[in-house]
């Protein structure tokens, strides 16, 4: 390791925000893994890209905030559209997921040719943590601090919803309410690691850490706390073991999460591969 | 109606009455239940018999508050039930639970708890202490850290049974319990049921297996859509009854 690298301010914000969002992400990610649907948060991440397309497009110019806001746009109109015409109960959300964000992604790719700033937009596809700027790092705490407020005062009603949202709905949890917030903030989720990670990979962000917790024990706490520990420790891991191996921070921070869970795959006491109780355990559910 | 419901009547020093009046549902424009009343009282086990589609879990879910009534009304112990009583507590059938939730039993008993805390309230020593009491009267304590996949049939019911304790729920609306226990753990959960009504509850469960009703109920109410009896069993299960209610072959024997 580099450690003159350490003193760079460059480096020293890049840390800080990998540590960052990976703790708020990996906080979330409970939430990604309770509701399974990791899917949904593949096809919204992907929705990101068409939706810095048309902010470039309407205003014309790439700038942090039009970026912002358009992926926002794009992800809410896909992410509350699909949740929207799931509520009539005739089409599943996946579905209407796939058809909305496929949609949305088309048209993103009708309007690429027409801007003009393709090499930029490679940097919000993979993202570039080096490169974070003072305003990045302001979207990515501010979002990270609303996320955990949010669900934290939020914790009781939003685990009713999503283990019971009949029995929640009758004792007078804003059933709704709370499913459009959940979607809501997922999607802030997303953007705030559009500068680290990139669209494409904030996916692993916000599913990996949780779904790596969940191997490990079954305190539905420990999915948020845990997530969080382990998004934030891997993200300031990887990005200081990227220059040593010459990889791109932000593949190095997903990478990293991707090991870990493997890890916990083959080696976790209770769940792994591994485990000396792995075989009886399966035994015993067959009986 | 037995002796024993009386008991539990006095042991309070109330009574307490379940009344149902004029309930209907429809889901989508569909009748899915049409004026259905009955009056009952806590210490009884009433059983909900009808065939497929005849509305025992839409009464259940509709006394329960978690789909909406149309038309009538719910008055329990002399007070309506507008939408959701903390003293209702309902138990959802065993394919409607998502057992793979990260969520432990000690977790899911505490959620009995959290009409009483509220959104942000901390859990205090009496929040505690009820939890600590519905394990161990339902003889879950040292199940309570085991992910609620890993339970056996009968203890899953018992724990689910435990968080309604812990919510201090006076009457307990059960979808389908007896379904897929095995014959001692059928057998475990009648006695429990029977427990439960002698300490004053009032048991209400959909059940489908006509032969059992006398050994495991008081009260029966048959349904198809309509209410079309209801009484203590003895006097409402007779073959004519259910060959009209069931009139194709399907009745068990």
């Amino acid at each position: 390791m580099d450690f003159d690298l350490l003193h760079n301010l460059f480096y020293q914000r890049a840390l800080a925000t990998a540590g960052f969002i990976g703790f708020a992400n990996g906080f979330f990610s409970g939430f990604v893994v309770l509701r399974r649907n990791a899917l949904s948060v593949s096809a919204l991440s992907h929705t990101m890209l068409p939706g810095i397309a048309l902010g470039i497009f309407l205003t014309g110019s790439l700038s942090q905030w039009n970026a912002f806001f358009g992926a926002l746009f794009a992800a809410l109109l896909v992410g509350l559209g699909s949740v929207a015409v799931a509520r009539g109960n005739r089409v599943e959300q996946g579905t209407a997921l796939a058809v909305l964000y496929t949609a949305a992604f088309a048209g993103g790719i009708a309007l690429l040719p027409k801007i003009g700033t393709r090499q930029e937009l490679e940097h919000w596809l993979f993202g570039d943590i080096i490169a974070v700027g003072n305003t990045d790092i302001w979207i990515a705490f501010g979002i990270g601090t609303l996320i955990l407020l949010v669900t934290n005062l939020l914790m009781r009603p939003i685990l009713l919803t999503l283990f019971e949202p009949h029995v929640a709905a009758a004792q007078g949890v804003p059933v709704r309410f709370i499913q459009y917030l959940i979607f809501t903030l997922l999607v802030l989720a997303l953007v705030s690691s559009l500068q680290a990670v990139g669209c494409v990979l904030s996916v692993g962000l916000l599913v990996t850490p949780a779904a790596t917790v969940s191997l490990l024990t079954d305190r539905t706490s420990a999915l948020f706390w845990g997530g969080g520990l382990i998004g934030g420790i891997g993200s300031i891991v990887a990005v200081l073991l990227s220059g040593s191996f010459g990889i791109a921070p932000g593949p190095a921070i997903v990478i990293v999460l991707g090991l870990l869970f493997i890890a916990a795959y083959l080696f976790s006491p209770k769940y792994g591969l591994l485990a000396p109780h792995h075989r009886s355990r399966i035994n015993e559910k067959s009986k | 109606m037995s002796d024993d419901h009386h008991d539990c009547c006095d042991h309070h020093g109330h009574h307490h009455e379940l009344v149902i009046e004029n309930v209907s549902v429809s889901y989508r424009r569909v009748l899915a239940l049409e004026n259905i009343s009955l009056a009952t009282s806590c210490g009884n086990r009433v059983a909900l018999i009808g065939p497929n589609g005849a509305g025992k879990s839409t009464l259940l879910k509709a006394i329960a508050g978690l789909v909406p009534r149309e038309t009538g009304s719910i008055l329990w112990r002399g007070t309506t039930v507008k939408k959701w009583s903390r003293e209702f507590a309902y138990l959802p059938q065993r394919e409607d639970v998502d057992w793979s939730f990260p969520i432990t039993v000690r977790g899911l008993v505490e959620m009995g708890r959290y009409p009483q805390t509220g959104w942000w309230r901390k859990f205090s020593t009496t929040d505690s202490l009820a939890v600590d009491k519905a394990l161990e009267s339902l003889g879950l304590l040292d199940l309570q850290d085991r992910q609620i996949r890993e339970l056996s049939g009968g203890q899953q019911q018992r724990a689910f049974l435990a968080r309604s304790l812990a919510q201090e729920a006076h009457v307990l609306l059960l979808d389908e319990p007896f379904t897929g226990l095995d014959r001692n753990a059928s057998q475990l959960l009648g006695e429990l049921l029977n427990k439960l009504a002698h300490e004053g509850r009032l048991i209400i469960a959909s059940h489908h297996d006509l032969n059992s009703v006398p050994q495991l109920f008081d009260e029966v109410l048959v349904l198809a859509t309509r209410s079309v009896a209801f009484g203590p069993v003895a006097e409402i299960l007779n073959d004519d009854l259910i060959h009209k209610t069931f009139n194709e072959r399907a009745i068990p024997k």
